[in-house]
């Protein structure tokens, strides 16, 4: 691999954009092939096949063997609430090889002493999230339990396309989300993609438990789902 | 230390921009229940250091000694591994899985 293959693979990650690098593997030659250029790849169909799983491996085309290495932009979990469960949630998400950012304009809540070691920002999502730029390669976890911090989050995410948005709340909470998204246009059908009350349903009853259940919720649809996030990023193409 | 393979890049490129010689490994395609999929990177250096994993450490270490001679020598080797059989010394699966690994320089 040239040195510039690797700088430019890592370029595109910190980036979070897409790249492929194709390697015949009868003669090792290599080339790049960046996102803006998926699209005109004569291997266009093979790599977006590739995307959409998610997975590098071997095409056969005209006879010849060709590895292709996909990298998609690394999988990250906003949480909105500098809560107690986010506390137990950061961690876990680290181990998970999830990026993690816990928004909460409650700057009481959103202490670096409260959340050692991970990127706390004390601002209200509508303000931040724009900078952030969600896409299908983002989770959303509202926990805050506070419509006037959770709702705009929620809105953003749907808009975005997140790969996975769950809202913390009883059944009862999340009707009257609902009606409040509803009233604000959203679809039934992107209303549909919000996991709530979130995390599986594996009887959680303590923060730790609670945050369990959201992290194997999280992981479950980016791994066993056909992927939205690759439905997503095949139209975005 | 727990890598991802997003860090493993990132360190490799660290690595290439110290001057150091090293070879970079990836799982390019798998069957059965091999324990990483393909993509998966470990990177070695000449003193034999590495980062990453490329089977949960069934095979890395004939990986490690194939990467000597790919820095060595700079052609690119592919190296097939299978379920471990009666002849011990050769690398194995235990899961039963077969991986292939490609061994590139990286210059």
């Amino acid at each position: 691999m040239l040195r510039a293959h690797l700088a430019a693979l890592n370029a595109a990650q910190a980036a979070r954009r897409a790249a492929a690098l194709v390697t015949d593997l009868e003669n090792g030659e290599q080339r790049l092939v960046p996102e803006a250029e998926f699209a005109s790849d004569p291997l266009a169909e093979a790599i977006e096949e590739r995307l959409r799983l998610g997975k590098s491996g071997i095409v056969e085309i005209a006879g010849r063997s060709l590895f292709l290495l996909v990298r998609v932009p690394r999988r990250r979990l906003i949480t909105i609430g500098a809560v107690h469960i986010s506390q137990a949630l950061a961690p876990m998400a680290r181990l998970a090889d999830l990026d993690i950012i816990i928004i909460d304009p409650r700057s009481a809540f959103a202490t670096p002493q409260r959340f050692p070691d991970v990127e706390v920002i004390a601002a209200w999502p509508q303000d931040t999230l724009p900078q952030m730029s969600l896409d299908p390669f983002t989770a959303v976890a509202t926990l805050s339990h506070n419509p006037k911090i959770d709702d705009p989050a929620l809105a953003m995410a749907l808009e975005a396309q997140c790969f996975y948005v769950g809202a913390l709340g009883s059944q009862k909470s999340h009707a009257r989300r609902l009606e409040r998204l509803c009233a604000a246009g959203f679809s039934d059908a992107q209303l549909a993609a919000i996991h709530a009350p979130i995390g599986l349903d594996i009887g959680s009853v303590s923060p730790g438990e609670i945050a369990v259940a959201i992290l194997a919720e999280i992981i479950a649809t980016m791994r066993r789902k056909p992927p939205r996030a690759a439905k997503a990023f095949s139209s975005k193409l | 230390m727990l890598a991802s393979d997003d860090e493993i890049l990132r360190e490799a490129q660290a690595w290439a921009e110290a001057g150091q010689m090293f070879a970079l490994a990836t799982v390019i395609e798998t069957w059965g229940s091999a324990p990483r999929p393909a993509g998966s990177h470990l990177i070695i250096n000449r003193d034999g250091r590495f980062l990453g994993s490329v089977s949960g450490g069934c095979v890395e270490a004939e990986v490690i000694t194939e990467a000597a001679e790919v820095i060595e020598h700079g052609a690119p080797r592919l190296l097939e591994f299978g379920v471990a059989d009666e002849m011990a010394w050769q690398a194995g699966l235990s899961c039963g899985g077969r991986i292939k690994v490609y061994i590139e320089r990286v210059s």
